[in-house]
C-alpha cells in the first residue's frame, strides 16, 4: 500500500466513524417518531402524505402484515416499472426517441427486478436504451423506495429485538415515509447540489454531438444525472446513469466527488449500526457490529490494494513499471481510470461490494485475481460488511443470531441476543436465509456452466451460456460466479466480461435478485415477529456479552467461516486457481 | 438420635458393597467391557435406516456410504476405477455412522443397564404383604397403594413406600449407584424407600405409596429408554442448525460437480471428481462430529444428573437448570445447619462468665433440643464444666412450653431459668428482680447480628445472655460467590424476622433474602422473577411447597418429601439434599456447553479438510492448486482418505468428552466464552492439520493409498 492509499483509507474511516453516531442517533429519533430538527418543515408534509394515502400512522403491524405489505408494494412497483419501460416510446422526456423495442420483455423483467430489489444490475446500456423519463420515473422511484424499504425492514427487525412482550413491529408505511422524508430526501438535496457544483450535469437536453480533432463525431450523453447520482450512492443502489457508471466523468468528475461518493455509500449502512445501538439502549451493541464490519472492510481494502499495487508478474517481466512513482501509479492499471489510479479504484471497489451498492469506478474484471477475489468475497459474505441500506444491518443481525446460537451454547446457557432467547424458530429462519442465498448463487452458477442451450435459439443466441464469457479458464468461471453472487447479494456491480443481456441470463439473474431480496427479508421479519413477543432476560455476568471484543471476533468468525465453507470450492476454481496460475505465468 | 441429624450426603458407611449387588457404582469407567460389547451390538442394530433417518446429518452419511459401496461393487465387478480407494472410503463412511451409533449406544447403555437390572429385580420380587397382621407372599407387581409389606435383611423392597415401623440399612445402589448403604427409619424425614432397593439389616414395615406402573422405577426406565426420542428444545434448535449446515454443504458439493465440468473443459486437462470423492468431501464437511455425538451428549447429561442421585422428569428440566437466573434456597438445611448453636456466654456486669455458663448448663441439662445440647457442649468446651448427674439431688426440671417460652430447673431452692429474652425478663420481674439496661443492649445486639439471645436467670437475678446462632454450612459463601460469577442470583428463604435473615444472608453471602416467608410469598417471588424474564429454581419438600415447585422452572423435590411435592417438581433428589440444586445447575450448564463446544469444534474442523481435499480433487485440472496442499499430503487418494478417516476417528476420540461433558469451572460467561473459543474454536481449526498429516503418512506406509 502506498502512502496515498493509507491516507485515503485513514481519512475515509475517520469520517465514517465521526458521522456514524450523528446520523445514527438522528435516525433512531426519526423511527421512534420523536421530534427532530427537521420536524417543523417535514412533519406537515409527512401528515399530508398519511392523510392522502389514508394511512393510520398510529396503528402498527404484525410481522405478517408488514411482510405482505412490503411484498405487495414491491410487486406493484416492479410491474409499474416493467410497463413504463416497455412503453417508454409513448412517454415524454425522450429526446433520443428510445422505444420499448430497446427493452425486450426479458430485459424489462430483469431491469424491473433489479431496481425493485436495490440491486441495480444493468444488463442494458443506459445512455443507448432508456429515456430520461424511464430513468427518472420507472427506475429512480425504486432507488428511493428500495432504499426506504430496506431501512424499514432493518428498523422492524431492530424493534423485534428490542421491544418487550409486544406483537407489532411497526408500520411499514410510516417507516418508509419517514426514511424517505427525513433521511434520504434532505441528504440527497444537498448532495445533488454538491455534485452539480462539481460538474455533474442536470438537464433534459438531447445528446451533444462534438467534432473531434481527428474529424469524427462524438456523441456526448446528457441528462438529469446529478439527482440520480445522489440517491444511487446514498441508497446503495449503484445503477449508473451511464454505462460506465462512476468511472464516467459526468457521473464522477473529480477526486472530491469520488471521495464523497465513497462516503455516501457507507453513510447510512454504518449509521444504522448506531441506530441499532440507540434503539437497543446500548450504543456498544451497535459499535460491536460496526467493529466487525470495519475489520472485514479494512482487511479487504488492504488485500485488494496490495494485490492491485503489486500488479501482474508477467507484465512486470516485460519491463513495465509496476512501482508507483510521483508521475504514475504503477501496479495493475488495466480497467482503471488514470484519474483515480490504484488507491481510489481499489478502495471504491471494496466499498461498493461491501455495501451492496454496485456502482463502480473501475472494471473489477480487470483486477488481478486476488484483487478480484476481494470484491466477490465481499458479496459472498452476504453483503453484511456495512451492506446495503438496511440490508447490511439485517444481514449482520442474522449472522449475529447464528453466531450467538453456536457459541452462546458454550457459556452454558440457552443463547440470548439482547436478552432474548434464541430458540428453534429463530434458528430455523436464520438458516433458511443462509440456505436460500447459497442455493441461489451456487445453483444458478452451476446451471450456467453446464446447461446446454441451442445456438440461435431464443434463450441464448450464442448457444451454451458458459460461452457468453469473454475470458477463458478460471477467469471465465469467476465472471459467471460473480454475476450470480452480485444478483443474489443485490449488489448489482458486474465483473463484466459476461454478456448477460440474453433471455437466459436476464431471467436467471432476475430470479436470483428477487430470491436474494425477499427470501432474506421474509425470514428476518419472521424472526422480528417471534423475538418481539419475548421477555428479555436481564443481563448478568452469566449472560453472553454481545458488546465485547470477544463477540466481535465471534461474529467475524461466523461470517467468514459460513461464507468460506460454503463458497471455498467455487472460489478455488475461480480466483484462487487463477491467482496460482498467474504466479506460474498463465494469464487470461 | 444422631441418625436423623446426619447430614444427608454423609451416607453412613456400614460395610462395603454386598456380594451380588447388581451394580457397584454409577461412576463406572467409560469403557466398561460389558457395556462396550453391548454398545457395539446396538451400534450395528442402529444401522437400520429408519433409526438413522432420525438424525439428518448421519442419514446423509448413511446414504453416502450406500452410494460409495455401490460404486465399489461396480468397480470390482467391472474391473475399472480404483476399488482399493473406493472400498476404503466406503468402509470409513460406514464406520462414521457406526461410531456415531456407538456413542449413542454407550450413553444409553450406561442408564439402560441400570434399568434392565431394576426391571429384572422387580419382576422376580415376591412381596411379604401384611394382611390382618399376617404375612402373605404376593407378587410385587400386584401391590397397590396403602398395602403394607414386611422386609427383612436380604429382601428387595417390592415397591415405593414409606417405612411405618422400624429402622433398617438399605442398599440403594441399584437406583443411586452409591454403594454405601443408607439408613431408613420410620417417622423421620428419611422414611421413604424405593422399590428395587435391598434391605441389608433389620426389619421394617412399609406402606406402599404408588400403584403399579407409577413407581419411581417405572419412571426411571421410561426416562432412560425415552431419552433419545424426546429431544429437548435446545437440542431441537441445534439439530435444525446442523441440518441447515448439512444442506448448505450439500449445495456446495453438488454444485462442485458442474463447476468441475466447466473447469476441466476450460483447463483441458484432468477429470471431473468421482461420486466417491464428492461423497467423501460432503461427509467431511457436514457436521458429523456434533451430529454423531448430539444424542449421546443429551443422554449422558441425564445420566450425570442421575449420578448425583437426582431423578429428572425430563431432559428439558435439566436444560432449564443451566439457564436458571435465580435460585431460591431454604435457609434451614440448605444454607445453615438444621439447628442453631450456642456460640457465646455474655455475662452482665458484676457476674462472672463462669457463673453464667454454670447456670446455663444447669438449665439445659434436661433440654434435649439441639440448641439445649449445644449449650451444654459450649459450657463444657469453653469452661470445662463437665456434665453432671442430677438424679440423686432434688432437681425438678421445667420443660419448655410455647406459653412460657423458657425452660429450666429448680434445684436446692434455686430456680434457674433460660429462655426467650422477653419471657425471662418477665419472669425476673415477677421474682421481684430488676432488669438492667445492659441486658436490653446485649439482647438487641445479638438479635441485630442475626443471632437469638437466650437470657439466663437464677432466682430474681438475670445473669446474662446465651448467644444462639445459625451456623452457615462450610463452603457456602464460596458456592454463592461462584453462583454470582455465573450470573445467578441466590435468594434465601426463611421464616426468621428480617433482621435475623439479613444477618445470615450477609454471612452466607446470598444476594437477597425473603424473610418471614409464607408459601404464598414464595410463590409471589417466583412469579415476580419470571415476569422479569428470569428462570427460577427452588427446592421443597412440603405439601405447601407444591404450588411453588410447580411454578418454578426447575423444582427439585426432596425424596423424603410429600408425594404432592414430588409430583409438583420436575426433579426428585434421592438424597434429599437441598444444596444439590447448585450441582444440578452446573450439570445443566455443562450439557449446553458440551453441545456448543463440539458444534464449534466440528465446524472449525472443516477448514483443514478443505485444504486436504480441494487440491487433491483438482490436482490434474489445476496443478497449481497444489499450493493449497499445505499439509503436503502424499497423493490425492491418501489426502482424501486421511480426511475421511480423521472425520470418523474424531467421533470416537470425542466420545469420552461427550459422555463426561466439557470441564466446567464457575466463572463469568465472558471468561468461559474466551476459554472455550480458544480450546474448541481455535483448537478445532488446528487439530486436524497434524492429525490428517499423520494419517496420510500411515496410509502410505501401509500401502493403502
Amino acid at each position: 500500500m502506498t502512502t496515498n492509499s493509507i491516507e485515503q483509507l485513514g481519512l475515509y474511516c475517520l469520517i465514517i466513524v465521526l458521522l456514524t453516531p450523528v446520523l445514527g442517533k438522528y435516525m433512531a429519533r426519526v423511527f421512534r417518531g420523536d421530534r427532530t430538527l427537521l420536524s417543523p418543515i417535514l412533519a406537515p408534509v409527512e401528515n399530508a402524505v398519511y392523510r392522502i394515502c389514508g394511512i393510520d400512522a398510529d396503528s402498527e403491524m404484525s410481522w405478517q402484515v408488514y411482510a405482505v405489505a412490503l411484498l405487495v408494494f414491491s410487486i406493484v412497483g416492479m410491474l409499474v416499472t416493467y410497463v413504463l419501460l416497455r412503453l417508454q416510446g409513448f412517454l415524454p422526456l425522450n429526446p433520443q426517441h428510445f422505444s420499448g423495442a430497446q427493452i425486450s420483455p426479458d430485459l424489462a423483467f430483469n431491469t424491473s427486478a433489479s431496481f425493485t430489489t436495490n440491486t441495480n444490475w444493468q444488463a442494458y446500456v443506459p445512455e443507448q436504451t432508456v429515456s430520461y423519463f424511464s430513468n427518472m420515473v420507472a427506475l429512480a422511484i425504486h432507488n428511493w423506495m428500495s432504499a426506504a424499504s430496506g431501512i424499514a425492514v432493518a428498523i422492524a427487525l431492530v424493534r423485534g429485538l428490542t421491544r418487550h412482550s409486544a406483537k407489532a413491529i411497526g408500520n411499514i408505511w410510516v417507516d418508509m415515509v419517514r426514511a424517505t422524508l427525513y433521511v434520504l430526501l434532505p441528504i440527497c438535496l444537498v448532495y445533488a447540489m454538491f455534485l452539480v457544483q462539481q460538474g455533474v450535469p442536470q438537464n433534459f437536453a438531447p445528446y451533444v454531438h462534438a467534432h473531434t480533432l481527428d474529424g469524427r463525431v462524438q456523441t456526448i450523453a446528457q441528462g438529469p444525472v446529478a439527482s440520480q447520482e445522489a440517491i444511487k450512492m446514498l441508497g446503495t443502489n449503484g445503477g449508473g446513469f451511464f454505462n460506465a457508471n462512476s468511472a464516467h466523468p459526468y457521473e464522477n468528475p473529480t477526486p472530491l466527488s469520488n471521495f464523497v461518493q465513497m462516503l455516501s455509500i457507507f453513510l447510512i449502512p454504518a449509521a444504522l449500526t448506531s441506530t441499532f445501538g440507540c434503539m437497543a439502549g446500548s450504543p456498544r451493541q451497535g459499535w460491536a457490529l460496526f467493529a466487525a464490519m470495519s475489520v472485514m472492510f479494512v482487511t479487504g481494502v488492504i488485500v485488494c490494494t496490495t494485490a492491485e499495487q503489486r500488479g501482474i508478474p508477467a507484465v512486470a517481466a516485460c519491463n513495465v513499471m509496476v512501482h508507483p512513482t510521483p508521475g504514475q501509479p504503477g501496479g495493475n492499471m488495466e480497467g482503471k481510470e488514470t484519474r483515480f489510479g490504484i488507491s481510489d479504484s481499489a478502495l471504491f471497489a471494496v466499498i461498493t461490494t461491501d455495501a451492496s451498492c454496485g456502482a463502480v469506478n473501475s472494471m473489477h474484471d480487470s483486477f488481478t485475481p486476488i484483487g478480484g477475489l476481494v470484491p466477490v468475497s465481499n458479496i459472498l459474505s452476504g453483503e453484511v460488511i456495512f451492506g446495503g441500506v438496511g440490508a447490511g444491518l439485517y444481514g449482520m443481525l442474522m449472522f449475529a443470531i447464528i453466531a450467538v446460537f453456536i457459541a452462546g451454547l458454550m457459556v452454558g446457557r440457552t443463547p440470548e441476543y439482547l436478552g432474548k432467547k434464541i430458540e428453534r424458530y429463530e434458528v430455523k429462519m436464520a438458516m433458511l436465509a443462509v440456505l436460500v442465498l447459497a442455493a441461489s448463487i451456487l445453483g444458478f452458477a452451476a446451471l450456467a456452466v453446464v446447461l446446454p442451450i441451442n445456438a440461435h435459439g431464443y434463450w441464448n443466441s450464442g448457444g451454451n451460456p458458459w460461452t457468453n464469457v469473454n475470458n477463458a479458464g478460471a477467469h471465465g468461471f469467476s465472471e459467471i460466479l460473480y454475476a450470480f453472487a452480485s444478483a443474489t447479494g443485490n449488489n448489482g456491480s458486474a465483473f463484466a466480461g459476461l454478456n448477460a443481456n440474453t433471455p437466459f441470463f436476464n431471467l436467471t439473474l432476475g430470479i436470483a435478485m428477487l430470491i436474494g431480496r425477499f427470501l432474506m427479508i421474509i425470514p428476518l421479519l419472521a424472526i422480528a415477529g417471534s423475538m418481539v413477543k419475548k421477555v428479555p432476560v436481564p443481563a448478568t455476568s452469566g449472560t453472553f456479552p454481545t458488546d465485547s471484543g470477544t463477540f466481535v471476533v465471534l461474529l467475524l468468525g461466523a461470517v467468514v467461516l459460513v461464507g468460506a465453507l460454503t463458497f471455498f470450492p467455487a472460489l478455488a476454481l475461480g480466483p484462487i486457481a487463477e491467482h496460482l496460475q498467474m504466479i506460474h505465468g498463465k494469464l487470461f | 438420635m444422631s441418625i436423623t441429624t446426619t447430614p444427608p450426603t454423609d451416607h453412613v458407611k456400614l460395610r462395603t458393597t454386598p456380594e451380588g449387588s447388581p451394580r457397584k457404582t454409577r461412576k463406572q469407567s467409560l469403557l466398561d467391557p460389558e457395556l462396550t460389547k453391548q454398545a457395539l451390538k446396538d451400534a450395528l442394530i442402529k444401522l437400520n435406516p429408519v433409526t438413522v433417518a432420525k438424525n439428518p446429518v448421519m442419514f446423509v452419511v448413511w446414504v453416502g456410504s450406500l452410494l460409495t459401496t455401490g460404486y465399489w461393487i461396480s468397480e470390482i465387478v467391472g474391473h475399472h476405477g480404483s476399488p482399493l480407494f473406493t472400498g476404503q472410503v466406503s468402509l470409513w463412511l460406514w464406520f462414521t455412522v457406526l461410531f456415531a451409533n456407538f456413542a449413542e449406544s454407550m450413553a444409553e447403555g450406561r442408564g439402560k443397564a441400570q434399568a434392565d437390572t431394576l426391571r429384572k429385580s422387580r419382576t422376580n420380587t415376591v412381596a411379604r404383604k401384611l394382611v390382618n397382621g399376617k404375612e402373605e407372599p404376593t407378587a410385587a407387581a400386584s401391590l397397590r397403594k396403602d398395602d403394607r409389606v414386611v422386609c427383612e435383611a436380604g429382601d428387595i423392597i417390592p415397591g415405593d413406600g414409606e417405612i411405618i415401623e422400624g429402622i433398617a440399612t438399605v442398599d440403594e445402589s441399584a437406583i443411586t449407584g452409591e454403594s454405601a448403604p443408607v439408613i431408613r427409619e420410620s417417622g423421620g424425614d428419611r422414611s421413604a424407600v424405593t422399590g428395587g432397593t435391598r434391605v441389608l439389616s433389620d426389619r421394617i414395615i412399609i406402606r406402599i405409596t404408588s400403584n403399579p406402573g407409577e413407581t419411581f422405577l417405572d419412571r426411571m426406565i421410561a426416562l432412560v429408554e425415552g431419552a433419545q426420542r424426546q429431544k429437548t428444545p435446545n437440542e431441537i434448535a441445534l439439530s435444525i442448525l446442523l441440518a441447515g449446515l448439512t444442506i448448505v454443504f450439500m449445495f456446495a458439493v453438488v454444485t462442485l460437480e458442474p463447476f468441475a465440468v466447466y473447469s476441466v473443459r476450460a483447463a483441458g486437462s484432468g477429470t471431473v471428481p468421482s461420486v466417491t470423492v464428492l461423497t467423501a468431501l460432503l461427509v467431511c464437511l457436514i457436521p458429523t462430529t456434533i451430529g454423531g455425538l448430539l444424542s449421546a451428549i443429551g443422554i449422558a447429561g441425564m445420566d450425570r444428573v442421575m449420578q448425583h442421585n437426582v431423578l429428572a422428569m425430563s431432559g428439558k428440566a435439566v436444560e432449564a437448570a443451566g439457564d436458571v437466573n435465580t435460585l431460591l434456597l431454604d435457609k434451614t438445611g440448605t444454607i445453615t445447619l438444621g439447628n442453631r448453636q450456642a456460640v457465646e456466654f455474655i455475662a452482665l456486669d458484676g457476674i462472672s462468665t463462669e457463673e453464667l455458663a454454670d447456670a446455663a448448663q444447669l438449665s439445659s441439662l434436661a433440654d434435649e433440643t439441639p440448641e439445649g445440647r449445644s449449650i451444654v457442649v459450649l459450657a463444657k468446651e469453653k469452661y470445662g464444666f463437665r456434665g453432671r448427674e442430677l438424679g440423686e439431688e432434688d432437681a425438678e426440671f421445667i420443660p419448655f412450653t410455647a406459653q412460657t417460652r423458657m425452660s429450666g430447673v429448680n434445684i436446692a431452692g434455686t430456680k434457674v431459668r433460660k429462655g426467650a429474652a422477653e419471657a425471662v425478663k418477665r419472669w425476673v420481674i415477677e421474682q421481684n428482680g430488676a432488669i438492667s439496661a445492659q441486658l436490653d443492649d446485649i439482647t438487641a445486639g445479638i438479635a441485630s447480628a442475626g443471632g437469638t439471645p437466650l437470657v439466663v436467670s437464677v432466682d430474681e437475678r438475670a445473669l446474662g445472655v446465651i448467644h444462639l446462632k445459625d451456623i452457615v454450612k462450610g463452603g457456602m459463601a464460596e458456592r454463592f460467590e461462584q453462583m454470582r460469577a455465573m450470573g445467578i442470583k441466590t435468594v434465601m428463604i426463611t421464616g426468621d424476622n428480617p433482621l435475623t435473615a439479613q444477618a445470615i444472608a450477609r454471612e452466607a453471602g446470598v444476594d437477597d433474602f425473603l424473610a418471614e416467608a409464607k408459601p404464598e410469598d414464595k410463590m409471589a417471588l417466583i412469579k415476580r422473577e419470571q415476569e422479569g424474564g428470569r428462570l427460577v429454581a427452588m427446592t421443597g419438600d412440603g405439601t405447601n411447597d407444591a404450588p411453588a415447585l410447580a411454578q418454578a422452572d426447575v423444582g427439585v423435590a426432596m425424596n423424603t418429601g410429600t408425594q404432592a411435592a414430588k409430583e409438583a417438581g420436575n426433579m426428585v433428589d434421592l438424597d434429599s439434599n437441598p444444596t444439590k440444586l447448585i450441582e444440578i445447575v452446573e450439570i445443566g450448564k455443562q450439557l449446553l456447553m458440551t453441545r456448543g463446544a463440539l458444534t464449534t469444534f466440528s465446524i472449525a474442523n472443516d477448514v483443514a479438510k478443505y485444504f486436504a481435499i480441494i487440491p487433491a480433487m483438482f490436482a490434474a485440472t489445476y496443478p497449481q492448486l497444489a499450493a493449497l496442499n499445505i499439509m503436503h499430503l502424499t497423493n490425492p487418494h491418501s489426502a482424501i482418505l486421511a480426511a475421511v478417516i480423521f472425520n470418523a476417528l474424531i467421533i470416537i476420540a470425542l466420545i469420552p468428552l461427550a459422555l463426561r461433558g466439557v470441564p466446567y469451572k464457575p466463572m463469568s460467561a465472558a471468561a468461559v466464552l474466551r476459554r472455550n473459543m480458544l480450546i474448541y474454536g481455535l483448537g478445532g481449526v488446528l487439530v486436524p492439520f497434524p492429525s490428517i498429516w499423520i494419517i496420510d503418512r500411515l496410509l502410505v506406509l501401509a500401502h493403502l493409498a
